[in-house]
């Protein structure tokens, strides 16, 4: 320990002390001096991050209830073998899968047109885009009550009185279609997301390639499939991903939209945390489901991550 | 290079169909965009009327009344959330990014991942300790709380998007300072700020949407002095047919912010959003 201290201290001094610094310890000291920038964030990241989740797992085996003092008992797996039995955590889970799944496909589909549709020859290209990102900007919470109140409301809302000469007038969309609602919210917010990302692959194309595809006589589909598709590829395995991340922790619109209901229809795992630990104080359980989260967007964020890497190095080749 | 002259008016009639189906689509997305700010220039008869009213003139009472009832101060405390934990991430995020661009650690890929993988942890994995401790330390209901968890989302995403600003400096731009002999600070100050600014600008555009608009952390950790623009948005949840005007004033003014800074950073948004891989 004591010559630790004392070869910092030497380093640190530098050549004001008596000897000359070693080749070793200047190779240490700018070592160092390259990682000091790092720590300050490093640190932060880790005592904000790292050790709530320590907590978290921490309090998982625990049973404790914040309403009643004296609670906190170490409770082994009862807080896990209580979720693999409940049927709250399974609808959790499902409802997470679902919205997920339905969000990301559709907004990834829907992006994909769009994009294709803005890297074309049309009118206003610029000002359809400008417009066309408002809703990923607008604040989720102020989306989803303007759709419910203003757009859906069976009373006022715009959309069934559009909609009654079809017969459909009147509906109460939010109470009666509660996922179906929660999904088409979050795909109107997510699809411009894709769009913006698969938008800068279509434009990464070399126009070249498409023209000599034609003029080899291949038709617009054919083109399409074998040139532009492999092409934008990654950009969509990167925006499906990363937009999954995103999605899995849907909060704001199911509390403002549909609070989780009717019955547990539109819990997803968040909510359901949220409804664990904030409505019914059970701190053990509510952490045993973070804990279950986690393991879940592990999985996701893996193949994210894998994506994020490989597109990178793409990007490093050029 | 030889240009395509004929390229725009070769298929006209293409070009005319695939235009209006385009614009179609583009209404349909900003529609309720639209609604929310025509239903804010209504009166509230108006706006809660059945069949809705189409054609009415316009007023800005119902943003008045907003702004001169509490509204006020929710959406200061969204500025100083969203600004504070902005700073920080820069503070934080610039000497990280710096070092793991110019002059690389070892296992900086390892370090990279470590950042990034913190992002992606759910808010679930951490909502219930730092809730327990915020409560221990007095700061639940705190504005410095929400700084401090807004700084930690953003953080790992303002390290990769700093590096990858930082990526595209020459290198021989540092040698060159080095042999002036500027010490690290100076370098990072005179050299690496201006030529990055674009970069800061994104990363303080991801930063402010993302905390601007937070709202998980926000409802379970602040109820009324440090409360944020989504939870004033929250006393309208159960408004039946009463003050829809005065949510659509309030649904953008809450929203305005994030929409014109997005608006004008249009090129660092899908940057910022991918961490930096796609330009």
């Amino acid at each position: 320990m004591k010559t630790t201290g004392r070869s910092i201290l030497r380093s640190a001094v530098g050549t004001g002390g008596g000897r000359e610094p070693t080749a070793a310890s200047v190779a240490r000291r700018d070592a160092w001096l390259r990682r000091l920038p790092l720590l300050p964030a490093f640190v932060y990241v880790v005592l904000v991050t790292q050790i709530p989740f320590a907590l978290t797992i921490y309090y998982s085996f625990f049973s404790w209830n914040l309403l009643k003092p004296g609670s906190f008992q170490f409770a082994g797996l009862d807080n896990y073998t209580r979720l693999l039995t409940d049927e709250s955590l399974r609808t959790g889970v499902l409802n997470t899968v679902v919205l997920t799944f339905s969000v990301i496909a559709i907004s990834v589909v829907l992006g994909l047109a769009i994009a294709s549709m803005l890297n074309s020859e049309v009118f206003g290209k610029g000002l359809m885009r400008t417009l066309m990102i408002a809703p990923f900007l607008i604040m989720p919470t102020a989306g989803a009550l303007i759709w419910k109140d203003t757009l859906l409301n069976p009373l006022f809302g715009l959309l069934p009185y559009l909609l009654t000469p079809f017969g459909l007038g009147r509906v109460d969309w939010v109470n009666r279609f509660p996922m179906a609602t929660v999904v088409a919210v979050e795909v109107w917010r997510w699809t411009p997301f894709m769009m913006l990302i698969i938008l800068a692959g279509l434009q990464s194309q070399n126009p070249e390639l498409l023209e000599a595809a034609r003029v080899d006589g291949a038709n617009a589909l054919q083109a399409f499939r074998r040139i532009t598709l492999p092409l934008v590829r990654p950009f969509i395995e990167l925006g499906a991903l990363l937009g999954s991340l995103f999605v899995v922790q849907t909060f704001d619109s199911i509390y403002m939209l549909t609070y989780g209901g009717p019955g547990e229809d539109t819990t997803n795992l968040p909510f359901l945390l949220y409804l664990v630990a904030f409505q019914g104080f059970s701190i053990g359980q509510a952490s045993a489901i973070g804990v279950v989260a986690v393991i879940l967007t592990t999985i996701v964020a893996t193949f994210a991550l894998r994506t994020l890497f490989s597109i990178f190095h793409v990007e490093a080749r050029r | 290079m030889i240009a395509n002259p004929t390229a725009g008016g070769r298929f006209p009639a293409t070009k005319i169909l695939w235009s209006v189906v385009g614009w179609l689509v583009v209404f349909v997305f900003f529609f309720p965009v639209l609604w929310m700010w025509l239903e804010a220039l209504k009166t509230e008869p108006q706006a809660a009327s059945s069949p809705p009213t189409i054609f009415f003139v316009p007023t800005l009472a119902e943003f008045q009344e907003v702004l001169s009832g509490d509204f006020p101060p929710f959406f200061i405390n969204s500025a100083v959330a969203s600004i504070g934990s902005t700073l920080l991430v820069l503070i934080l995020g610039l000497p990280a990014a710096y070092a793991l661009a110019i002059r690389p650690v070892k296992r900086t890929r390892d370090v990279l991942f470590f950042f990034i993988s913190t992002r992606f942890l759910p808010f679930a994995a951490s909502l219930v300790p730092l809730y327990l401790l915020a409560r221990d330390l007095q700061l639940l209901d705190n504005i410095f709380a929400l700084i401090l968890i807004y700084t930690t989302i953003n953080l790992p995403l303002g390290v990769w998007l700093l590096r990858s600003f930082l990526l595209e400096i020459p290198p021989d731009l540092f040698e060159a300072a080095r042999v002036d002999g500027a010490g690290f600070q100076n370098e990072l100050l005179r050299i690496v700020v201006p030529l990055i600014a674009p970069g800061i600008a994104a990363t303080s555009l991801i930063c402010l949407i993302f905390s601007w608009n937070e709202f998980f952390y926000a409802v379970n950790l602040t109820s009324s002095v440090a409360a944020t623009t989504p939870l004033f948005l929250v006393g309208f949840i159960s408004g039946r047919g009463l003050f829809y005007a005065k949510l659509a004033a309030a649904a953008t003014l809450s929203s305005l912010p994030v929409l014109m800074a997005g608006w004008i950073a249009q090129k660092q948004l899908i940057r910022g959003l991918t961490m930096g891989a796609v330009k």
